[in-house]
């Protein structure tokens, strides 16, 4: 009755913050669909300058997606100054590869590009000179994919966590503020002089907010599975089940660490501790690479098991069973912030 | 019969700041208690400890012969806080409706008592504004009205008069005398405004965590020698120390 009376306030009160149900709709898509037009932007063919290199190489450089452009006389400068990715050079015999190198990742690309075609070359070069090694050469290999394919792109591997961390960030703020404002403006204070329990708050909190969060983990995962065609292979009800988790997760920790903040701008102070780090252990960075004191730390952050099961659901099409130990770790993880966050309200009534 | 509320030797202190020492106070059934004191004294958290929010390090408090803290008593105390502590995205109507929701009372009673509260405090055509739009007086008679809405037997005022305008003073002050002597409320006002005491039936002088002096306005004219109660509580703090 008390809980349901304060249940109904909080979504009045939501409902009239057009501001704040806006960010919580609304600012999730919208980073999202900019993640997704930035990760998705076309490849460019890297350009490359070569000089004094045989035609077949060049031929073959050019089948290989590289934009190849001859050079009679190159100095020192022409990489600058014609802003190639890289320059072939071939004096003696001896062959020379100049890099720009301003963008590491596409630099390493171009090496192995050039280096496997150089290989190719020389070998079918041999190969015609010795037809009976043709037997000896490595055949060409066949990749098969384990998850996702050929066409995976980093993107898909990010998009889950991303579709995590969204739902966790919004709802940590939100709360955490609705609460905080509670405690600022005395109405905390004032609803404990009254005969409810501090269990009929937090749960009137989390049933209250948690609403907002179902509305806003739909919105998310419906968007980005349909309109952004984010790669989805296992069900979907699993992927709104660990984000329904997550929500009440993050529900609970905003809550309690309002706590702890004086003012809004001290909820704010909050987020590159609490809010940053999760990012970092939800499986981008392969935990495999951590040190290990880092990978102690990792297990510490509910971001970390949102993210392996959001990962296994969407990418690798795990099934409830193969999820069920992230999503008892987040259960646990509720379970304790809500009950330190009845214990925390003791500080405004000692009953 | 027994007084209402009854505090005995209770002492209190924050980490090691003493904030209250063996104070002591009978509050009668249909009294207007007045304690009175500077800023930081004490007073808002004796009320507290009366209302059950904070406990007592050492003695005790009953209120209606139950020990504090009790939460089932709370139906039974109006406690208004010195914030106004009201939601300002809701309308006057939906705060009081939300706060009668969290006391026992069934559907006709609440309603009775929203319209009562609000007729009191002279809101009644203000209801369906947002209180984000009320004035200052406004939001202090809606606190008001709250700590009434479920018609306790005891009501505790923490500075009810502090930063607003003489008039609406005045009509707070006279709504507290008429629920005194009208519905026989037992009441207590925190204040430090010195010219506020002589309203009361008693008073207690509280500073530094200590009750210098009480009794009724006139007893402690007498005792003093004095008309001005910023003498007797000069006085009362000289003799003290």
């Amino acid at each position: 009755m008390r809980t349901m009376a304060l249940i109904k306030r909080i979504i009045k009160q939501m409902v009239r913050d057009k501001r704040t149900l806006a960010l919580m709709f609304v600012a999730p898509l919208l980073i999202l669909t900019l993640m997704y037009f930035l990760f998705n932007g076309n490849t460019v063919e890297p350009k490359l300058g070569v000089s004094g290199v045989d035609t077949s190489l060049i031929k073959a450089l050019k089948n290989a997606d590289i934009k190849v452009r001859e050079y009679e006389n190159v100095t020192k400068n022409t990489v600058v100054d014609d802003d190639l990715n890289g320059l072939l050079v071939q004096k003696d015999g001896q062959m020379n590869l100049t890099l720009q190198n301003d963008d590491p990742t596409s630099a390493r690309g171009l090496q192995a590009k050039v280096n496997q075609t150089v290989v190719a070359i020389a070998e079918s070069k041999l190969i015609q000179q010795n037809p009976a090694l043709a037997g000896m050469m490595p055949k060409k290999i066949e990749t098969n994919y384990v998850y996702g394919n050929k066409d995976t792109v980093f993107f898909d591997v990010l998009s889950p966590i991303l579709v995590g961390f969204f739902v966790f960030f919004f709802v940590f703020i939100i709360s955490g503020i609705g609460l905080l404002r509670e405690r600022t403006t005395g109405t905390l204070e004032r609803l404990l002089s009254t005969p409810i329990r501090r269990g009929e708050i937090v749960t009137a909190y989390l049933a209250g907010y948690g609403m907002f969060a179902v509305i806003q983990t739909c919105i998310v995962v419906f968007y980005a599975i349909n309109v952004l065609n984010i790669v989805l292979v296992g069900s979907i009800w699993n992927v709104l089940l660990i984000n329904l988790l997550l929500a009440l997760v993050a529900l609970s920790l905003g809550t309690l660490l309002s706590t702890f903040a004086a003012s809004e701008f001290q909820m704010m102070q909050f987020i590159p501790i609490a809010v940053v780090p999760q990012i970092f252990f939800a499986g981008i960075f392969p935990l495999e690479g951590m040190a290990d004191w880092l990978q102690v730390i990792a297990k510490l952050f509910p971001m970390f098991y949102a993210g392996d099961a959001l990962r296994g659901v969407m990418y690798k099409g795990f099934s409830f069973s193969e999820i069920s130990g992230d999503l008892l770790a987040l259960v646990i993880f509720a379970l304790i912030f809500v009950i330190l966050n009845i214990l925390s309200m003791k500080k405004y009534r000692k009953l | 019969m027994n007084p209402t509320i009854k505090v005995e030797q209770v002492s209190k202190s924050f980490g090691k700041k003493p904030v209250l020492n063996d104070v002591n106070l009978t509050i009668e059934k249909g009294q207007l208690y007045g304690l009175i004191g500077p800023s930081g004294a004490g007073k808002t958290t004796l009320v507290k400890m009366i209302v059950g929010m904070e406990k007592a390090d050492a003695g005790s408090i009953h209120v209606l012969d139950v020990p504090m803290p009790n939460l089932a008593l709370l139906q039974e105390i109006g406690y208004m806080a010195q914030s106004d502590a009201l939601y300002v995205e809701l309308t006057g109507e939906e705060n009081l409706k939300f706060f009668a929701s969290l006391y026992k009372l069934n559907k006709e009673e609440r309603k009775k008592r929203i319209a009562y509260a609000a007729d009191l405090v002279n809101l009644t055509g203000d209801l369906k504004k947002r209180v984000a739009a009320y004035s200052g007086g406004m939001k202090r008679r809606l606190s008001l009205a709250i700590a009434l809405i479920q018609d306790p037997k005891i009501l505790i005022l923490d500075e009810p008069t502090v930063g607003i305008d003489p008039e609406l003073k005045l009509s707070i002050w006279n709504e507290l005398l008429r629920l005194k002597n009208e519905d026989e409320k037992t009441i207590i006002v925190t204040t430090h405004v010195m010219d506020e005491a002589v309203k009361c039936d008693y008073i207690a002088m509280v500073r530094d965590g200590r009750i210098l002096t009480s009794g009724t306005p006139n007893e402690l004219k007498a005792l003093y020698g004095t008309d001005d109660f910023d003498e007797v509580f000069r006085k009362a703090g000289v003799k003290q120390s």
